[in-house]
């Protein structure tokens, strides 16, 4: 960390933005300055208008009040034209979105020469770019391969085609949303070189993050957003982990430890089963866990993690072996399962939790939809959905425009405490939690836990499925690891290390899961 | 047998053949462009038939045959910014404005006929384009006579065919045409207009479909008549998949296209009245059918295709 240059002069100014979508407020009078040279990291829980205050900087958005002012090549601060993503080009900002916008037909030269050159004319000084494109990756060690198609380029490789176009365009300003949420440590550490080579060559950065190592290490400012107001703005300097936390959720975030436990009768109990295919099939699994108990699973993505889920949802039938979940034995349909009481959250929750287009009541009584008091002969009862999505929104603290709001609109961290709310609703005595808090903040990250916690002591059984060992730790009371599909014994979660545990997850023999030291 | 191969070593087989193409060439380019830039465009058959029927009423009514020409793809650029207006700036369903623009493109022009002729029952003539008998072709064996046999709309589409790759693949506004075609998001965050473009390729593409109508009525024949166009828009549709939208392989899908067709027509003159001839009618159909099996399972979509892009939206 560098300390923060002594008297730069400010390339953007904003003033007092204030955005409102129906009765949600995502922005509130919010100021925000930035000087030459400066990384400012952008923090707030999942919700908090981080997103939609970058959107209105790019003209994305049209903010309800307040300015953006640009410094001018004089230095001299203008006001810049809102809802024009042009003019926000021109100005010199860039943004690289969360979501990549990169043309996955093109390759990775032409994603960076869409609209540099001018539309209508022949392609000429494309050697010259490219030059320039190559100096650029010398320069800041973004690599990346420019002559492949971009759907052929892994997500680290995607993100810094992002960045080199973002780049080429004389960008002073370069806003990152959450840049590091799809990287590896390797990559993520290579981005924070290249970034604070840009930033000593004078580029002012704004890089909106969830993890707070992350901000510590790279940002010399620290803007915090809550509820759409700013709660902070101080320098890194002397800032740390806790800190950030409670100025992220406004209250003193404790330290988490699993409770005791008072085991009940066993509610999965898995012998020996194989399943799947490919390189997720799991091999021979042997697994029981009690009522009470939160047992967790801890493996990186892909190691036959979403086959076990599988099988426990029922989406999976079992090829050999023995599984009995909740006093039914071997295979059934989903539906079944969650009759017998197994509560669900999906590892990828936009794709296989939720429909987006539906209403946030309606996702919340989907799977109870035909069940009373959600309908009556064949027809849904509305009052009894809105009552019942009225209590979930209060009890889960869920922030929506209204229960009759398309569930696309929340945030990450807002559905999937939907999602808990659904799976927790009928008090379920077995709950499969795949990656319950990924990509969520600390503030929904620590009511999620919560709530598992509080679950597991009323004595449902939780198979928590995690590649996070904090979230491990601060859970589970037994933990396994998983690696090509197959399991290591279960153990107690408080004779285990981390690094036992990152042995056993890189498949190497851990004397943690009694092997021989 | 000797017979039915025989057919393959004819020029006039040959010429046919790529007379029957030349329509499928302009219509597939149109609905190429349009659908890299991601709109579907059903309109095509509708399109096909206002444009035989504008280019050859303008030259009927004394319009020089080129001036004709234009007038056909202006009819066609403005139907396909109609399409536009429906799906890129109103974000409607592209199959329902598609079919609508057909249906309305359709009776507009057989009301437009009947308005100008209320009481003919043959339709009038005209002089059309008149093969350009490059005689320097003749050399070459079987090709070349087919070739020279062909007007100078016939070499329009196989210059459009080139002009359209050469686009595509090395301009500016061919790669925001297929960025756009991908992810319009790309294109709106490099501050280009999702909406313009998209406007564009459909009224360049929708010209060129009504070009393949016009090469008919001013081309093929010297008329226009009801039913003329008979599905060949929905055969280019097929096509588009089939040439994976590229330009190359859209010009040899509509010759493989037109050659089934010439040869199954010379096929019933052979086997005279033994086989039912609606069964050869049948066979470039079915044909078109094998082939897209064949090559549209591995089919790689535009993936924006058909969805509208609403700015902002989550």
């Amino acid at each position: 960390m560098s300390a923060p240059p002594p008297v730069a002069a400010s390339v953007l100014a904003l003033r007092g933005i204030t955005k409102r979508f129906g009765a949600l407020t995502a922005n509130s009078a919010v100021d925000l300055t930035l000087h030459k040279g400066e990384i400012v990291a952008l923090l707030g829980e999942n919700g908090a208008g981080k997103t939609t205050l970058m959107n209105i900087l790019f003209g994305h958005y049209l903010a309800d009040e307040g300015e953006v002012l640009v410094a001018s090549s004089e230095g001299e601060l203008r006001p810049l034209p809102q809802g024009s993503p042009q003019a926000a080009l021109d100005a010199g900002i860039g943004m690289v979105h969360q979501h990549f916008t990169l043309a996955e037909n093109l390759t990775g030269f032409e994603n960076v020469l869409l609209g540099l050159e001018p539309l209508f004319g022949l392609a000429r000084g494309r050697r010259a770019m490219r030059r320039s494109v190559e100096a650029l990756i010398a320069r800041t060690g973004l690599s990346a391969r420019l002559d492949v198609r971009v759907a052929e380029l892994g997500v680290g490789e995607r993100q810094r085609i992002e960045i080199l176009k973002a780049l080429s365009r004389r960008t002073r300003i370069l806003v990152l949303d959450e840049p590091t949420a799809v990287l590896t440590p390797q990559e993520a550490e290579g981005l924070f070189m290249a970034l604070r080579t840009l930033a000593a060559e004078g580029l002012s950065i704004v890089f909106i993050s969830h993890k707070l190592d992350e901000v510590l290490a790279l940002s010399q400012r620290l803007v915090v957003l809550r509820a759409g107001r700013k709660v902070a703005d101080r320098p890194t300097a002397g800032a740390d982990r806790a800190l950030i936390a409670r100025l992220m959720v406004g209250e003193e975030v404790e330290v988490e430890r699993p409770a005791p436990v008072h085991p009940g009768p066993v509610a999965l109990d898995l012998a020996h089963v194989s399943a799947g295919s490919g390189r997720t099939r799991l091999i021979e699994a042997t697994l029981a866990l009690q009522q009470g108990e939160i047992v967790g699973i801890a493996g990186v993505s892909g190691n036959g993690q979403s086959s076990l889920a599988g099988l426990v949802a029922g989406l999976l039938r079992p090829e050999s072996g023995a599984i009995t979940v909740l006093g039914r034995q071997g295979a059934a349909s989903p539906a079944e399962r969650r009759r017998d009481g197994v509560g669900r959250l999906a590892e990828d929750r936009h794709r296989d939790g939720m429909v987006g287009d539906m209403t946030v009541e309606e996702n919340l009584v989907i799977e109870r939809r035909g069940e009373m008091p959600f309908s009556r002969l064949g027809l849904l009862r509305s009052k009894a959905i809105r009552a019942a999505a009225q209590e979930a929104i209060a009890s889960y603290d869920i922030r929506c425009p209204g229960p009759d709001a398309p569930l696309r609109l929340l945030s990450g961290g807002n559905i999937q405490k939907l999602l808990l709310a659904r799976a927790l609703a009928g008090g379920p005595r077995l709950i499969l939690a795949n990656q319950p808090t990924r990509g969520l903040d600390v503030g929904a990250t620590v009511g999620v836990h919560r709530r598992l916690r509080e679950a597991a002591e009323a004595g449902a059984a939780v198979l928590l499925i995690s590649e996070d060992l904090d979230e491990l730790f601060a859970l589970s009371h037994r933990i396994a690891v998983i690696h090509a599909g197959r399991l290591t014994p279960v153990v107690d979660a408080a004779k285990l290390s981390a690094a036992e545990i990152g042995l056993a997850m890189a498949g190497e023999a851990s004397s943690g899961f009694g092997a021989a030291a | 047998m000797i017979d039915a191969l025989e057919i393959l070593l004819q020029a006039n087989f040959w010429a046919a053949a790529i007379r029957i193409a030349t329509p499928l060439i302009f219509g597939v380019l149109g609905a190429l462009i349009c659908e890299r830039a991601g709109v579907l465009n059903l309109g095509i058959e509708g399109i096909f038939v206002a444009g035989a029927m504008a280019g050859w009423l303008s030259v009927y009514l004394g319009a020089p045959l080129w001036l004709g020409v234009s007038v056909a793809a202006v009819t066609g650029a403005c139907l396909g910014l109609l399409h536009g207006c429906l799906t890129v700036i109103l974000g409607l369903s592209q199959h329902v404005a598609g079919i609508g623009i057909t249906l309305f493109a359709t009776s507009a022009a057989y009301f437009g006929y009947r308005v100008a002729f209320p009481t003919v029952t043959t339709p009038p003539r005209i002089e059309p384009f008149q093969p350009l008998g490059l005689s320097f072709l003749e050399a070459v064996p079987v090709i070349g006579p087919a070739l020279s046999q062909q007007t100078a709309l016939t070499w329009l589409a196989f210059a459009a065919t080139g002009a359209t790759a050469f686009v595509l693949a090395k301009t500016p506004l061919g790669l925001a045409i297929r960025a756009v075609g991908d992810n319009p998001a790309s294109v709106d965050a490099q501050g280009l207009s999702v909406a313009g473009l998209r406007m564009g390729a459909l009224a360049a593409g929708s010209a060129l479909m009504a070009l393949g109508g016009a090469f008919l009525t001013m081309s093929a024949f010297n008329a226009f008549f009801f039913g003329m166009i008979n599905g060949r828009g929905w055969v280019c549709i097929a096509l588009t998949v089939f040439a994976s939208w590229r330009p190359g392989k859209a010009l040899l899908g509509a010759l493989l296209f037109g050659a089934f067709d010439a040869y199954q027509l010379r096929l019933q003159t052979l086997a005279g009245g033994a086989v039912p001839s609606q069964l050869f009618l049948m066979l470039p159909y079915l044909l078109s059918i094998a082939a897209l099996i064949l090559v549209a399972r591995k089919a790689d979509y535009p993936r924006a295709l058909m969805k509208p892009y609403i700015k902002g939206e989550r």
